[in-house]
């Protein structure tokens, strides 16, 4: 039961919000028990997996390959645990204010509606169950990006759909193909049946197809322009909601399907993925520093920075996995953190192009101090989270002799300490370009805007702080990604498994 | 059958993402619905098609005669989806088409975007 309650509380949650009278004060207290409901349920679930390994419930009391099957590992509740994380942050920046025809056109629901989609995609262990949560967080997210009404926006939710559309029909079309070979969708059994009855062929065009498809979700090398086209455009908590969790989902949802339907590290996809991902972080860093402006900045950073994410599934070690298990957690963190951080541009300035922005230094000194650490912790500057991520994925290229590659992601960790240290410099030390009063802050909006920003910059301090441990879970999460029979036996229960491979 | 089926999906396929590389607006969404349907016709006939057998078992007869219904249960989801997503995608279609006066994706582009992509968000 326990583990459908992130699944259950944002669905309730977003109920409950239609029912109410829709006075915003009401709406936000709601939405925000809410969020902190899920996160309780996410910590127990994170606290039961740590103890007593894989969690399963079957839905519905279906036996396993048969119904759909919940299932939660170390990856999985990690996983949650950000994702309630970041729904606190985002409902808790809703106080500030949330523009009104926004929130009459059902702001609230939407977001718990985002949350539910992505909490079910990290925890299904059935694959077209899969498909259909990330069709639920689709379209929440298609929503709250379309709410407005200015061209830009209309123009960038128009490429942000059609090109998730297209990903989940290649979803789809995967899905289809391993169906008609495997005649399973549960992954468990799927990791047991699919390896004997899988031909070269049609294995290759399949694994291409869910690259392809979770590509375009995480925003790989070709496949991400969709991306900064449109996360610069919705309200600053709607793109720290979007940009924190989503493509998350697709790096999540790769790593899972991969290392338990392809399990043989000399695969050809992993060599494409190894230069996909090697790519996508010196595209996406080389395209942040040719942006103007704030939110741009960041959305071709998180592009870059997905590289991070993607290359240690493409390395095939426990070590370089959990390397990126522990990238995908402080990614999510401190991306969310500065969007959210934008937000308070916005609000101040009414812009986030960097040429208008300056001068909160001398006005607003602990601000700045404040969104120092979230950007140099992207930067990776020691000894904060981005440094511990980074070492955790480059020191397996190293181990495994990838010399050129870990060359290139110091080049990239390089090209984001000036690109961080642009933002910092450009939004913040520099002196306002035009002395006017309007830049005046408004100190009763100030507290609840920068609340959930301190929220997070502690949890990334404490990230910090708590490196050890936290990378010890992710290598042990790793550990259990890569034993497929584990999870097979949990899921499926205690049955020997049909042939040994 | 299996070979009209897997023909009719190549070309449902060929033709939605024809479309969908077109500049307008409403031949990107005709792309995008055909290209779902070839998705689920591919679903059918890459789990096999069994003629005139309903999966309602009988008992002794074998299991292997009848149609399996995984798959139509997963095009009728899929269908389901689809069809929310396509209405979605009409509406925004539409209001695009309100504020640009037309759907060529050159006409809504940023470059030729007047308002300010910033707008803030009004309290």
């Amino acid at each position: 039961m326990l583990l459908a309650l992130p699944i259950l509380l944002p669905l309730l949650t977003a109920i409950v919000l239609h029912l109410l009278p829709q006075r915003s004060r009401l709406l936000r207290v709601v939405a925000f028990t809410g969020a902190l409901g899920a996160l309780g349920a996410a910590a127990s679930i994170f606290v039961t997996v740590q103890r007593n390994g894989i969690q399963v419930l079957q839905v519905g009391s279906w036996p396993a390959p048969f119904g759909i099957t919940l299932v939660a590992d170390l990856f999985s509740a990690l996983m949650i645990v950000m994702v309630s994380v970041i729904g606190v942050a985002v409902t808790g920046s809703s106080f500030a204010g949330v523009d009104p025809r926004r929130e009459a056109l059902g702001y609230h629901p939407l977001i718990q509606v985002v949350l539910m989609g992505v909490a079910g995609a990290f925890l299904t262990g059935d694959i077209f169950n899969l498909y259909v949560w990330f069709e639920v967080m689709l379209i929440g997210s298609f929503v709250l990006m379309s709410l407005h009404r200015t061209r830009a926006q209309l123009h960038a939710a128009f490429t942000y759909v059609g090109l998730n559309l297209l990903a989940s029909a290649f979803l789809l079309t995967a899905i289809g193909l391993l169906y008609g070979q495997a005649g399973t969708l549960n992954l468990a059994d799927l990791a047991r049946a699919w390896p004997e009855r899988r031909t070269p062929g049609l294995d290759a065009a399949l694994s291409m197809l869910f690259l392809t498809a979770f590509g375009i979700k995480a925003g790989l090398f070709p496949l991400f322009f969709w991306l900064p086209a449109s996360y610069h455009t919705p309200p600053a908590a709607v793109g720290a909601l979007l940009a924190g969790l989503l493509t998350k989902v697709g790096v999540y949802a790769m790593i899972r399907v991969f290392t338990l339907l392809f399990p043989d590290p000399n695969a050809s996809v992993y060599g494409v993925l190894l230069v996909l991902s090697a790519v996508t972080m010196v595209v996406g860093l080389i395209g942040a520093l040719a942006q103007r402006d704030f939110r741009r900045v960041l959305s071709f950073n998180l592009v870059g920075h997905i590289g991070f994410t993607t290359v240690g599934l493409a390395l095939w070690t426990p070590a370089a996995l959990g390397g990126s298990i522990l990238y995908v957690l402080h990614h999510m963190l401190v991306i969310s953190t500065l969007f959210l951080l934008s937000g308070l541009f916005l609000r101040q300035r009414r812009t986030t192009d960097l040429s208008a922005l300056g001068g909160m230094y001398r006005t607003q000194p602990a601000i700045a101090f404040l969104a120092l650490i979230p950007l140099f912790s992207l930067a990776g500057v020691p000894p904060l989270s981005g440094f511990v991520a980074k070492v955790a994925v480059i020191a397996p290229m190293l181990d495994t002799g990838r010399y050129l590659l870990a060359a290139v992601a110091l080049c990239v960790s390089l090209l984001t300490v000036l690109s961080m240290a642009r933002l910092w410099e450009e939004s913040i030390w520099k002196p306002a370009p035009v002395p006017s009063s309007a830049s005046v802050p408004q100190r009763h909006l100030v507290v609840p805007l920068v609340a959930p920003i301190v929220f997070l910059v502690g949890l990334t301090i404490a990230f910090t702080a708590l490196a050890g441990p936290v990378s010890s879970v992710t290598m042990r999460a790793a550990e259990q990604l890569l034993d497929r029979d584990a999870y097979v036996r949990a899921v499926l229960g205690e049955e020997v498994p049909r042939a040994a491979r | 059958m299996e070979l009209l089926l897997a023909l009719v999906a190549g070309v449902l396929y060929a033709t939605g993402l024809y479309l969908m590389l077109r500049r307008r607006l409403a031949q990107l969404i005709i792309g995008l619905s055909l290209l779902s349907n070839g998705s689920n016709i591919l679903i059918l006939s890459a789990a096999g098609v069994t003629r005139a057998r309903p999966p309602l078992i009988t008992e002794g007869v074998p299991l292997e005669s009848f149609a399996d219904p995984v798959p139509q249960s997963l095009i009728l989801t899929a269908i389901v989806i689809g069809f929310g997503v396509l209405a979605f995608s009409l509406v925004l279609a539409h209001r695009v088409q309100q504020s640009a006066g037309s759907d060529d994706i050159d006409a809504i582009g940023p470059d030729s975007a007047r308002v300010s992509s910033d707008t803030p968000d009004r309290p």
